[in-house]
């Protein structure tokens, strides 16, 4: 959907599958970095969760991309467990509720959606950034979204750009001290470790902007 | 990965299945995987809930009976459970007196337990909450997750469930389980790693001469890594940090529970209790209660932690009243 202006339903569901693969794919080296400064569980727990999620998208009844991501995120709730369940269930809820009735999103809608989606996670969280935290992906990605939207660059520049700040931010997470979360129990020794959590919401984006626009930025999610 | 298991997904589910076919006098399970006081709900008394990710038996599932927890909600291997559990937990066990849930503070926990709480208040049940934070490995800030709460759960569910059976109100027993939170520190540490059975190897590779000193009790690792030590030297470097955290005084009275990771036989557990004993006396702090066993645990890691709660008559009370559970049971 090289040009296009605008995602529809379709292409909602075709990020939110892509994401739950990209989460299969990834899920021991997901586990693997929580190995490292965590629990061992990420990479299992989120991909339960989006198979859990990818069951119950085809039965939506309507074509509405807002109750479609309030079904993501009650679902995660439901299923993850966790930080993860209650922060990636507050992504998607957010997110819902932001774009509620639509059957087309553009721009300034997703950008709306994410800022939504972002602050969800703040309130509940309460981590900053540099915490070490799924955040120091995402503000980096919302910032740059925004940028991008007010420099009227075409959707999938915009995307470019978004998926780029989040990598660099995911790869920034690891010379970081944890300050929340579990791997704040190790102190000092979280240093030197790439963050989780950062690193499943940098697949996120990325599976975005692969469905719709085809693979873009540095690839693996190593960094 | 060596396990007596059938398979990774299905563990937790036959675990649970198999306390039902052994304990069925005293638990049930409901859906989505809740373990129920097989009488619950009991009118008029407060209901006392907790949960936690699976892996640390008997915590929660094998305290649920007379006398301590009403319900418990074991999540997968270490994580946390889901709000769907709690809520129905709560649902089960309210007698019309509300109830309290018993959280162990991890981020997951906290913000499922809280999620649970304000669905279970929108059904119109009253529930309140206390956050065990007793490791005195982490430190304390504003600015992090604080300290994990560890072996000082199993005392609060012990001593909170005592005061529900006798009719306190939640008020009460809220207050209750706050006071021990506010006595009660410990600290750990791990001679090897575990396996959580869906990651299939270990969460951390330990040399056959060192130790970690300061760890949780879901197999991550702790604060520091050192050369293995003696167990005299080993109990020392946990209970004297926990002495002086709080601090225990001279003349104080403590409920002193040494407990195993899972994979350290009992006899090594006694020769921490030894020199346990002879560094309280030393500190001229008494030995009011002990508890010695493996009640808090992080799957097959060898390990062990010391908990140290300040006694008062009161606490000394509930903790010797009757409780009839799949793990814990005296005075019946």
């Amino acid at each position: 959907m090289s040009g296009a202006t605008s995602i529809s339903y379709d292409d909602v569901v075709a990020w939110i599958n892509a994401f739950a693969a990209s989460v299969r794919a990834q899920k021991d080296y997901l586990t693997a970095l929580d190995s490292a400064i965590g629990d061992a569980d990420h990479g299992i727990n989120m991909d339960r969760g989006m198979q859990a999620v990818i069951a119950r998208l085809p039965g939506l009844p309507a074509r509405d991309i807002g109750a479609a991501f309030k079904s993501v995120g009650m679902t995660l709730v439901s299923t993850v467990g966790g930080a993860s369940g209650p922060l990636y269930g507050t992504f998607f809820l957010q997110f819902g509720m932001a774009t509620v009735g639509r059957d087309s999103i553009g721009i300034d809608d997703v950008t709306e959606a994410l800022d939504a989606a972002v602050a969800g996670i703040q309130r509940l969280g309460k981590a900053a950034a540099g915490d070490k935290t799924m955040l120091d992906a995402l503000l980096p990605a919302r910032d740059a979204l925004h940028a991008a939207a007010q420099s009227g660059v075409p959707l999938e520049e915009a995307f470019a750009r978004t998926v780029e700040a989040a990598e660099q931010g995911m790869v920034a997470t690891t010379p970081l001290v944890a300050r929340k979360g579990r791997a704040s129990y190790l102190g000092e020794r979280s240093a030197g470790h790439q963050d989780p959590g950062a690193t499943s919401s940098y697949l996120l984006l990325k599976a975005a902007a692969d469905t719709w626009f085809g693979p873009v930025g540095g690839g693996e999610p190593a960094g | 990965m060596k396990k007596l298991i059938n398979a990774p997904e299905t563990a937790v589910d036959e675990e649970l299945a198999g306390m039902v076919a052994a304990h069925g006098d005293l638990i049930r399970v409901i859906e989505p995987n809740v373990v129920v006081r097989v009488d619950a709900p009991r009118q008029g008394k407060v209901g006392v809930i907790s949960g936690g990710g699976s892996g640390h038996e008997p915590m929660h599932g094998g305290y649920v009976g007379m006398g301590m927890l009403d319900a418990a909600c074991p999540g997968a291997v270490f994580t946390s459970p889901v709000p769907d559990q709690m809520l129905a937990a709560t649902a089960a066990v309210n007698g019309g007196a509300g109830v309290l849930h018993i959280i162990k503070n991890y981020t997951g926990d906290i913000m499922n337990f809280e999620l649970a709480a304000e669905m279970a208040r929108a059904e119109g049940i009253e529930v309140s909450s206390v956050v065990i934070a007793d490791d005195v490995a982490v430190k304390d800030s504003l600015y992090t997750a604080g300290r994990r709460g560890v072996g000082g759960t199993v005392l609060a569910e012990k001593i909170v469930g005592a005061a529900a059976e006798a009719g306190a109100d939640l008020a009460t027993v809220t207050a209750l389980c706050q006071k021990v939170q506010d006595n009660v520190r410990s600290m750990g540490m791990a001679l090897t790693s575990c396996t959580v059975p869906a990651a299939g190897k270990p969460t951390f590779e330990l040399g056959e001469d060192e130790m970690e000193i300061g760890i949780g009790i879901h197999g991550e690792p702790g604060r520091t890594r050192m050369k293995l030590a003696t167990a005299d030297e080993i109990t020392e470097m946990l209970a004297l940090p926990i002495l002086d955290d709080l601090p225990f005084k001279r003349g104080d009275s403590v409920l002193a529970f040494v407990n195993g990771m899972g994979g350290t036989p009992l006899m090594e557990l006694y020769i921490v209790f030894n020199k346990l004993a002879q560094i309280l006396k030393g500190r001229s702090v008494t030995i009011g209660r002990s508890f010695v066993g493996n009640w808090i645990t992080s799957l097959e890691m060898a390990g062990c932690s010391i908990t140290l709660l300040r006694l008062d008559d009161e606490l000394t009370r509930l903790w010797d009243a009757p409780v009839k559970t799949p793990a814990l049971r005296w005075g019946i």
